[in-house]
């Protein structure tokens, strides 16, 4: 409960929206020469070096990924093995007991199957998501404009510097949910 | 950078707009037309399945030399025509080929749904079903014992089932933005209700894009040895068995430049209806439907070079059981079987050499349906003259389907469509955020984001 608060409270702010992704990384990098730190960025496709404008580390996905699909492999060579070789060895055709060739296979679908999951769960976890009682912010958003949202600060002060750094069209945010 | 991918001076707020229209209204007469056909062909093929199952597999075709069928073959089939979707999805994007974006999200739709009908055979080749699920995952039996993991069989089931699973999250994972679209343009309050489930309240945020798009690019790597692996694993099924015309080493590359020709020829048939019919010419346009032609036409020749391949090595090998086989194949019983396999894969698509053959629709269509034709043979040939005649002669049979393998077949097309013509009128059909990408580059907005 305390966290939804924190999170409800710092979605309220000013929105500013823009037309094209270069005024909107123009005012991004103004935002940020300013020193200004609180605020988000929308758009309706990802906008080519905007991470860099506002400073965004990269994402840690493909270490999830990594850690995933490894288990996967191993896991699946162990269980495999375990099936094969201590739980019931059964000898076919010949075959070692632990015909590790023949378990490849397996363990290759197991390996990209639990890191593609894993990626999966990652990006949800990551982005938030879902989260279906969030609103859109302005239902352009998702069509072909893009908005700058600032947070903690004043209303006013917020809408004068939106309007400087290029906004089309500024308006405020009332946070919404649990108070 | 110069081609042009998007014609028609088409903006962000157009694409949305044409891509939502057959979503926002009430289904067009030729939508509703060929859906009932698709859910009569289903309503046949299962009905005959059910009754298959009350009475047992001798029903159908097969026999005591012939102990794999049609069945089979719509397995592999499917299997393969799913591979086109993976390798525009996935094998394109890290290629950054950016007139996939017209297509992707079409052609990773038909795969879902081709592994889905896919997926539907093995487990009612069992006669059954209701046992499979116990035969084919590893789930030891009443005696403890566990599957073998030293059969393709059991690799197969991996191999699709991941398969499907990871097309099927890359796909939703594509389509979150798209639904968010949809959501935000809905007026009616239960689309608005149902698109903002399926979108998980996505906003666009750059921090959420930027994870987004780390975990679209890891989904294509991931895909991507999946192009590669899944048919490879389903010639196993054959080749790694030693019955003269499967035990070739030939079989996985083979397979899935196979797979990958079907399933550009299945993209085609669906791509030159779908932009016909809900009016997205520009958007899917004649580039990249040109562009699918010469794909068609390598691989084509990707599978005559292995056709020949096999008689080459049946010849070289010197192994007359082999060569048996193969001149059986061509010249036996199922001769016209193996022309038509033939006419129909490396000859038809010659005509791609000529590029206005490659941008006549007429003819595109026309070939992608005989290339389709050739490759369900394809299987055909393979599965059926390999076992016919096996190595006792006094054992030899001609295997005929009955009306319960038609039948059956004819089904799976229906389930195959009712999907697809669910997700034309449910989902957008074209990946509208990365399309309005493009439109943005077009327009000489992306570059100056690198600066």
């Amino acid at each position: 409960m305390e966290k939804a608060m924190s999170r409800s409270h710092k979605e309220g702010g000013v929105l500013g929206l823009f037309d094209d992704p270069v005024r909107l990384l123009e005012a991004v990098r103004k935002l940020r020469s300013r020193g200004l730190t609180e605020f988000e960025v929308f758009s309706p496709y990802a906008v080519e070096g905007i991470e860099k404008a506002q400073g965004l580390k990269r994402s840690l996905i493909p270490f999830v990924t990594l850690v995933f699909a490894s288990l996967g492999c191993t896991l699946g060579f162990y269980f495999q093995y375990w099936t094969s070789v201590i739980d019931w060895p059964l000898n076919v055709g010949g075959k070692p007991y632990n015909s590790w060739p023949a378990f490849v296979p397996v363990m290759f679908e197991l390996t990209v199957l639990a890191g593609g999951l894993a990626t999966f769960g990652a990006l949800l976890l990551f982005a938030r998501l879902p989260n279906t009682s969030r609103s859109a912010l302005d239902p352009s958003i998702t069509r072909d404009r893009f908005a700058i949202l600032v947070s903690g600060m004043n209303p006013e002060d917020a809408s004068n510097l939106l309007t400087t750094i290029g906004a089309r069209e500024v308006r405020a945010i009332v946070p919404r949910g649990w108070f | 950078m110069a081609e042009i991918l998007i014609t028609g001076g088409k903006s962000a707020a157009d694409l949305d707009a044409d891509v939502a229209r057959p979503v926002e209204r009430f289904p067009t007469r030729i939508w509703w037309v060929c859906f009932l056909a698709a859910l009569a062909a289903f309503g046949l093929g299962a009905l005959l399945a059910t009754d298959m199952f009350q009475r047992g597999l001798g029903v159908l075709g097969l026999n005591i030399t012939n102990g794999w069928g049609v069945f089979i073959v719509n397995f592999v089939f499917w299997v393969g025509i799913g591979h086109a979707g993976t390798l525009i999805s996935a094998i394109l994007y890290l290629f950054r080929q950016r007139w996939r974006t017209g297509i992707n999200r079409t052609a990773e739709a038909m795969t879902i749904f081709a592994v889905m009908t896919a997926l539907l055979f093995p487990v009612i080749h069992t006669g059954r079903p209701w046992y499979a699920i116990f035969w084919l995952i590893p789930y030891p039996n009443e005696r403890s014992l566990w599957v073998n993991f030293r059969s393709p069989l059991i690799w197969d089931v991996f191999a699709v089932g991941t398969y499907f699973t990871i097309s099927l999250v890359f796909w939703f994972t594509g389509l979150i933005p798209d639904l968010a679209s949809l959501r935000d343009r809905a007026k009616h309050p239960v689309r608005k209700a149902v698109y903002t489930v399926l979108s998980l309240g996505w906003r666009g945020s750059s921090r959420n894009w930027l994870h987004y798009e780390t975990a679209y690019l890891i989904l294509a790597g991931l895909s991507t040895p999946l192009v590669l692996s899944v048919h490879s694993v389903v010639s196993f099924d054959f080749a790694v068995s030693s019955v003269p015309g499967w035990h070739t080493t030939i079989f996985p590359p083979y397979f899935v430049a196979g797979a990958i020709f079907s399933g550009f020829a299945m993209v085609v048939t669906l791509l030159v209806i779908t932009r016909e019919v809900f009016g997205l010419k520009d958007y899917i346009t004649l580039d990249h439907l040109e562009k699918m032609n010469k794909i068609l036409l390598a691989t084509g020749m990707m599978v005559g070079y292995a056709y020949a391949c096999e008689f080459f090595i049946a010849w070289y090998s010197g192994n007359p059981i082999e060569r048996f086989a193969l001149t059986n194949r061509a010249f036996g019983p199922y001769a016209w079987a193996y022309w038509i396999m033939v006419a129909c894969n490396v000859a038809v698509p010659q005509i791609f050499w000529f590029k206005r053959a490659r941008r006549n629709l007429a003819l595109m269509f026309l070939v992608s349906l005989l290339v389709n034709i050739g490759m369900w043979f394809e299987r055909f040939v393979i599965v059926v003259t390999s076992l016919h005649r096996d190595f006792l002669p006094s054992s030899w049979r001609y295997y005929v389907p009955t009306f319960y393998d038609w039948g059956i077949t004819l089904g799976s097309f229906g389930w195959f469509f009712i999907w697809f013509l669910l997700f034309v009128r449910f989902l957008p059909v074209i990946a509208m955020s990365e399309v309005k990408a493009v439109i943005a580059e077009e327009n000489g907005e992306g570059h100056v984001a690198v600066a």
